[in-house]
């Protein structure tokens, strides 16, 4: 399979990015899109050029690392997957592909495709986490938690912290990455303890960052990799206006 | 000059090593904690886990990782699960019982004490995990459930569906978010250790490169924690991340750390084959998939060719035709031998011509038994997300048809040589998780990498590093305008230097291919003296060649992946070497190592305890001189070594 890619590349955060085209040939359907890029990358080297600049690492899908915007969608226009599990069989011979990074005010660009998502690690740093010292803990069946509360935090644990949620959303939110964390927690026992100052502070420094308001549209769900769903974002409304509630 | 290795294991009955050990090494202060540096690099399950705890502590602590964030290191990339001696299936496991299924797992080629305190410390994992809220899967009374794993007749791996590296990562990784909101850890993503720095035969830091402005960072610490996982990149192909390298730990080879069984490599049996040449990666199938799944090849050579040609599904061959072939050769573990056997098995059906692709190299993994017996449901219950990504990458729906699986290099047992505190022979550098070389001995069992990594972070190394760091509560910060960290930092610049000046015109990827082509040949599953011999003569051709030839582009003060990779090719060109070496001294077959020159007539893998029943530990003298071995005995003292038998 043959394609033309249109990339953008932009040397660093201060620099003019700018779209650049390049064609790839005989590419095969088994190929994924990221060994695509290698094997662009791996030409362009050979030419004396520089390689586009992506995150990438697991490759199966798990990481999160990977973040492109192809065909403007978050992560291409295949559901449920991360970029590295895209295979090239998805897209038609001789067709252009255009490649962006993550466009969000929140995750300025280091180069090409590559964002930064310190924004995601604050948020958490915040209060994504329940207060447990190392060794003081009970036994792992001291509290019975029903099947059905484990399994739904564990949707929600499924986020792989990616960004494809902010980065489509036309407000540029957070909230499902934040609901995610939240609503996790929220279905087990131990995370309710702190529940009320979770939501609060990782609301506020989900704001304090720059992210946008949630206006319901969706929009982030249809792109999560993961399929973390929106009903998420309903309980960490709930959570949040509890929290406030008590104050 | 040999080492002189003291593993520094505890006297006494293997059950109270720990608990004497424990009493008998020193603490540290409040007070003092708060005045000690460490610096921990790499933040997967080992190095988060290890940082979180030492910073509750009090100890101030400084991560670093390769990616952005601590969350996305390899062991979020850990499928199946995480052993623990709990018995809540009251299927008779114990702390014995998981000690000793390692110990024979690993065949006879990890250390007694070592091991039996992995075990112990297993079950304080999973309660650590629940309180943190990881989500492990449960039973309809809301208590843990469990699963089975190669190597083992019980039901004592817990998991998060196909999740569960992602989940206890994440637990770990909101520890360390915890602690560094508290302002006891510092985090630097994008940071790669490319040095690390001894001052008075002691570690006292590190050198770092900001992968973001390509400047080179001295940090200074009174213990430096080694934490960067295992080296399986030295294939090119393998299920390790593409980031994922061993270059931490060759700095603290080349600046004198022991290198211990650098030949122990694990093969992992369930792989999505090798398709082409424009792969860069392989893709892992979990082990869990054997709990339900029933390996096979054709017994008829016309159904090979049939299948082959696409004339015949693999659905169409009649159940009396095919050879379950490890229920065949193992009756009493089936389809969960541990990954070495399982993985030779497979070679040498598809060496017998029976292998099921165009390639000849898969052969199938099948749920039919499974789905008749339990239904589709409940199957996808179990691995639906993993048969979704198989079908996602092979086209192939794996509810209708097997799955096609091949070895794929995975792990590595061999790593840094540690003592009981997990020090390396350095004193002040410590070495966890799959970075060192303790608990594995030959072969890992599944489950088993989670359960290291956790056990060395939260409970092994917050306790024992507090022996070293006793003797330092006087010392001051260290300081890191002294000429050692001037020397290492211009060594560090001037190997980029050099790395640039090439101008050659064969791309990292390019070298590093060829680098893969000669271990998987000659170091892969299967091994003997004459392709050893080659390897060697090899990888040293190649080398001179990266040295040559290399084409690098950018520069050194930007954003430069080709140059973290080419840094990193450089050390694996060396590694390769190494590996080939232990191989090549180790003339006997054990788990993951297999000789072709000793093996039993049933083709299993033949132990020679009498002459090689040590961990061979290396010691650096220069890129193109012999390393020099040193051999740490491993005293058998409650465990009889027998020839593994998973028959009967």
């Amino acid at each position: 399979m043959n394609f033309t890619l249109k990339i953008w590349r932009q040397r660093d955060a201060k620099s003019q990015g700018a779209f650049e085209t390049y064609k790839v040939e005989n590419i095969s359907a088994d190929t994924s899109f990221l060994e695509m890029m290698d094997i662009l990358n791996n030409n362009l080297i050979h030419e004396g050029k520089e390689p586009v600049a992506f995150d990438h690492d697991c490759r199966e899908g798990i990481c999160g690392m990977c973040s492109m915007h192809i065909n403007g969608h978050a992560h291409g226009p295949s559901q449920a997957v991360t970029t590295c599990q895209m295979y090239m069989r998805k897209f038609k011979d001789g067709s252009t592909i255009t490649i962006e990074p993550w466009r969000s005010a929140a995750f300025p660009v280091i180069r090409d495709l590559v964002v930064d998502r310190s924004a995601y690690d604050k948020i958490l740093q915040a209060g994504g986490f329940i207060s447990v010292r190392t060794n003081s803990v009970p036994d792992g069946n001291a509290i019975p938690i029903p099947k059905a509360d484990a399994d739904e935090s564990m949707d929600a644990a499924a986020c792989v912290g990616c960004g494809a949620c902010a980065a489509t959303c036309k407000n540029g939110s957070a909230m499902l990455f934040v609901a995610a964390r939240v609503s996790s927690l929220a279905k087990l026992p131990q995370g309710k303890v702190e529940g009320a100052r979770r939501a609060k502070s990782m609301v506020a420094k989900m704001d304090e960052l720059g992210f946008g308001n949630c206006t319901n549209t969706g929009a982030c769900q249809a792109q999560c990799p993961k399929q973390v769903s929106i009903a998420h974002i309903a309980r960490l409304n709930r959570e949040f206006l509890a929290a406030k509630f008590q104050d | 000059m040999a080492y002189t290795l003291d593993a520094k294991t505890p006297a006494g009955e293997l059950a109270q090593k720990w608990s004497n050990h424990k009493a008998a090494i020193k603490v540290v202060s409040p007070a003092n904690k708060r005045k000690l540096d460490i610096i921990v690099v790499g933040t997967g399950l080992g190095g988060a886990s290890a940082a979180a705890s030492l910073g509750e502590l009090g100890y101030n602590v400084k991560i670093f990782c390769i990616s952005d964030s601590p969350r996305r290191a390899h062991s979020i990339a850990a499928q199946g699960g995480i052993n623990a001696a709990k018995n809540y299936q009251n299927d008779n496991d114990s702390i014995y019982r998981l000690f000793y299924d390692t110990i024979k797992g690993g065949d006879y080629r990890a250390r007694e004490a070592n091991v039996y305190r992995l075990a112990e410390v297993s079950n304080l994992i999973i309660d650590q995990c629940v309180a943190q809220g990881v989500p492990f899967a449960r039973e309809y009374g809301g208590l843990l459930a469990n699963r089975s794993f190669g190597g083992a007749q019980v039901s004592r791996t817990f998991y998060a569906r196909g999740q569960t590296g992602q989940q206890l990562l994440l637990g770990a990784y909101a520890a360390l978010n915890k602690e560094i909101a508290a302002g006891s850890v510092k985090s630097y993503p994008r940071h790669e250790m490319l040095d690390i720095v001894i001052e008075n035969g002691e570690a006292c830091g590190i050198i770092a490169r900001n992968l973001v402005t390509g400047e080179l960072e001295r940090h200074g610490a009174h213990a430096v924690v080694i934490a960067t996982g295992g080296y399986g990149n030295v294939f090119f192909l393998s299920t390790n991340a593409m980031a994922s390298n061993g270059s931490a730990a060759f700095q603290c080879y080349r600046k004198g750390a022991g290198f211990a069984n650098p030949c122990f490599t694990q093969i992992h049996p369930t792989c999505i084959p090798v398709h082409g040449t424009q792969q860069s990666k392989l893709t892992l199938m979990s082990e869990s998939l054997r709990n339900d799944g029933r390996i096979w090849v054709p017994k008829k050579m016309e159904d090979v060719k049939a299948i082959r040609s696409g004339a015949k599904k693999p659905s169409d061959i009649a159940e009396e035709d095919r050879d379950y072939y490890l229920e065949r050769r193992y009756p009493a573990f089936g389809n969960l031998v541990p990954r070495d056997v399982a993985s030779r098995a497979a070679k040498e059906r598809c060496d017998a011509g029976f292998g099921v692709n165009e390639t000849g190299l898969a052969v199938f993994l099948d749920f039919k038994t499974a789905i008749e017996r339990l239904g589709k449901e409940t199957i996808k219950q179990r691995y639906g997300n993993l048969f979704d990504m198989y079908e996602e990458i092979t086209d192939v729906n794996p509810y209708e048809q097997p799955m096609q699986i091949f070895p794929a290099v995975h792990y590595t047992m061999g790593g840094i040589w540690v003592d009981y505190n997990l020090m390396t022979t350095i004193p002040g550098l410590y070495a966890i998780g799959e970075a060192n070389f303790s608990d594995h001995g030959a072969n890992r069992l599944g489950a088993s990498a989670l359960m290291q990594g956790l056990a060395d972070g939260y409970f092994v190394l917050p306790y024992t590093i507090g022996d070293y760091l006793s003797k330092k509560i006087q010392a001051p910060k260290v300081k890191t305008d002294t000429k050692a960290f001037d020397e290492a930092e211009k060594g560090v610049q001037a190997r980029i230097d050099r790395l640039f000046a090439i101008k050659g015109t064969q791309t990292v990827d390019d070298i590093h291919k060829r680098l893969g082509l000669i271990m998987w040949d000659n170091v892969g599953m299967a091994r003997t003296k004459e392709s050893l011999e080659k390897a060697i003569v090899e990888i040293q051709k190649l080398r001179k060649e990266f040295y040559k030839d290399l084409k690098l582009v950018g520069t050194a003060d930007s954003f430069n992946v080709e140059l973290e990779k080419a840094l990193r090719l450089e050390d694996f060109l060396e590694l390769g070497e190494l590996m080939a070496r232990d191989a090549l001294n180790r003339e006997e077959s054990c788990g993951g190592h297999f000789r072709s020159e000793h093996q039993t007539e049933d083709g299993e893998a033949l132990r020679h305890d009498d002459k090689f029943a040590y961990a061979a530990v290396w010691e650096y003298k220069g890129i193109d001189n012999v390393p020099e071995m040193t051999i740490e005995n491993l005293e058998y003292e409650f465990v009889h070594r027998a020839q593994r038998n998973y028959k009967d």
